[in-house]
């Protein structure tokens, strides 16, 4: 179940983050949800075959959750689970921002904010002369959208009837320095995509089902890519996280780490009880 | 005459009223036209500049497979990237005060770290460019490239090397930044000149030549000039067309610096961290001689006509020949 392995890539998350002494936590978190979404049924992708040129394309912009992307590509069995522990060690293909042709099942490179949308624009346009029609998904963060070449690259991408291209926006509204409202205000963030020519869908990203539909209904507009508006609990799933932006890249103390998977311990039970 | 027989020159080199007179950013039209024409991968993008970096022809030629940006170079930047990662060979082209000027770091991550066969085309760059003034006078770019991993960087010296130098792009595989200028310039060499990536050129060799003449754009040329006037004074002068600025062929410059025991570095760059910079690191480590640097001096330029901004900037055949007489006098 979905739910399930969401909770398991959180574990894997905070395992990996806290061995690893520094690295992001409150977005990947954040994200498991909509990453057990894609990796475990949404996307069109072979774990086996990485390579494979008919896959859909997962880029992620905000590449600093890249923590949630290692955990889903290991559970979805791109490499062995226990190289997630090497993640940001000297000589490990988990760099601590994700680089492409280190790690089996990164499209791209990215960590510097804005750049990826426009790199998935290019991706759809490849596509598109190719006579190809495998889809292109753009995971973005939304503080990363006070860039401008985000709104480049959301111009370029309505210009060139890109629907073959989906962005997902988390929107938690954290970043480094505060709230997104506080530090620079993004709203209103469905009417700016709106404008330009886009078209929106807002959903819960801890609502899978929400999710998988909106996924749906993007591969069904004409000549307009689909931006996914998704509203996130940063931390979600550790009572202590949520909701505070200074778990946006804090490092765990002594026992932090152990009880933060205590509380996803009590989560899982949660889910399974409520299927049962 | 000490033309070297390999360099396949225009016979009629110093005459500069017989020689066609076209700017190298023609060469990037008429190559990147042929390239698109040998490999249907080949793409082209541009930021609102397409006629001005010569992109029409292939637009016209291929409009399925040009991409305009309006005026946004990050974006193009990395739209170019995705389309390399996805097999394609794109070409982006803008003035170089703005690519790589603006999205330099764009092409840093997405491009040379990201290894995508990103082809960055860099127009209007030196003081050439004339009237516009400072702002559209890129000085700094070959520095700009040159300090990124995994980037090639060539400057041709004409806008016939420069269709070879964008064929060679097409070619290669990886990252690569060629520099073109705006103002006509004399077309001396042939097609029949050879032109091999990361293999410099010796165009002219006097016999015991007492000092190296290196350059890369359109002062190889103003270098030819110099060699000539030297030669009047009994200065024997060897000219190298450094086109490859990076990968810089350490062999045949380093053969040449120890040979000559002075050298001159000519561009239209800052003589920091461009050419000059790049011959100096070499000679530092491997034979330590004067050389002297023709360039701008650490200032920005301003509008003028090429000519007078050329004069008044000291780098023209005259400031060349100068220059090797100061390095000679420190041997």
């Amino acid at each position: 179940m979905l739910e399930e392995t969401a909770t398991d890539l959180r574990r894997s998350v905070i395992e990996t983050v806290s061995h690893a002494g520094s690295g992001h936590i409150a977005g990947p978190l954040g994200m498991a949800d909509i990453f057990s979404a894609l990796y475990f049924h949404a996307l069109k992708h072979n774990p086996k075959r990485p390579n494979w040129p008919l896959r859909d394309r997962l880029v992620l912009s905000n590449g600093h959750i890249c923590p949630i992307q290692y955990a889903a590509l290991a559970h979805a069995g791109y490499f062995p689970k226990k190289e997630l522990m090497t993640l940001r060690q000297l000589g490990t293909r988990l760099q601590g921002h994700p680089h492409r042709g280190a790690l089996p099942g990164v499209e791209t490179t990215s960590g510097p904010l804005g750049s990826g949308l426009s790199q998935a624009c290019g991706m759809a346009l490849a596509a598109r002369l190719d006579g190809a029609r495998h889809r292109v998904y753009c995971l973005m963060s939304d503080g990363e959208h006070q860039e401008g070449n985000v709104w480049e690259a959301a111009m370029f991408a309505a210009r060139h009837r890109l629907s073959s291209l989906t962005a997902i926006i988390d929107r938690n509204n954290i970043q480094i320095d505060g709230m997104t409202e506080d530090v620079m205000p993004l709203e209103s963030l469905r009417a700016k995509y709106e404008s330009f020519n886009w078209h929106v869908l807002e959903i819960d990203g801890h609502n899978i089902e929400q999710f998988v539909d909106a996924l749906h209904e993007a591969r069904a507009i004409y000549e307009r890519p689909t931006a996914i508006i998704a509203h996130t609990i940063p931390g979600k799933g550790v009572d202590f996280m949520e909701f505070d932006y200074h778990w946006h890249s804090k490092p765990f103390k002594p026992g932090e780490a152990a009880k933060a998977i205590a509380e996803l311990r009590t989560l899982k039970k949660t889910i399974v009880s409520e299927h049962e | 005459m000490s033309l070297t027989p390999s360099s396949k020159l225009i016979g009629t080199l110093f005459q500069p009223d017989t020689l066609a007179m076209k700017p190298t950013r023609d060469g990037y039209g008429t190559g990147l036209v042929e390239a698109g024409q040998a490999d249907a991968n080949v793409v082209a993008l541009c930021a609102d500049l397409a006629e001005s970096t010569r992109s029409d022809g292939f637009a016209t030629a291929f409009p399925s497979r040009f991409f305009e940006c309006g005026v946004a170079e990050q974006n193009m930047a990395c739209v170019a990237a995705g389309l390399a990662v996805a097999g394609k060979i794109p070409f982006i082209a803008s003035y170089a005060a703005f690519s790589p000027g603006r999205n330099w770091e764009q092409i840093r991550t997405t491009i040379a770290y990201n290894d995508a066969n990103v082809k960055v085309m860099g127009h209007h760059a030196g003081i050439s460019v004339g009237p516009d003034g400072a702002t559209h006078q890129m000085t700094e770019d070959i520095a700009l490239m040159r300090a990124m991993p995994n980037m090639t960087v060539v400057v041709p010296c004409d806008a016939e090397e420069a269709r070879k130098a964008v064929r060679a792009a097409a070619h290669a595989v990886g990252p690569w930044y060629i520099r073109f200028a705006r103002e006509k310039s004399p077309v001396f060499t042939s097609f029949a000149t050879p032109f091999v990536p990361g293999k410099a050129q010796i165009f002219w060799e006097a016999h015991k030549p007492q000092v190296a003449l290196i350059a890369c754009g359109t002062t190889v040329y103003a270098c030819l000039e110099a060699a000539r006037l030297l030669e009047r004074e009994g200065i024997a002068s060897t000219v190298v067309n450094c086109h490859t600025v990076k990968p810089l062929d350490d062999r045949k410059i380093g053969e040449v610096l120890r040979k000559c025991g002075a050298a001159v570095t000519a561009e239209e760059h800052q003589v920091i961290g461009g050419l000059g910079g790049a011959v100096a690191e070499l000679a530092a480590r491997t034979c330590p001689v004067p050389i002297e640097f023709v360039g701008m001096q650490g200032s920005f330029g301003e509008s003028g006509t090429p000519g007078e901004l050329m004069a008044k900037y000291g780098m023209d055949a005259v400031a060349v020949a100068r220059a090797a007489k100061k390095a000679l006098s420190r041997k």
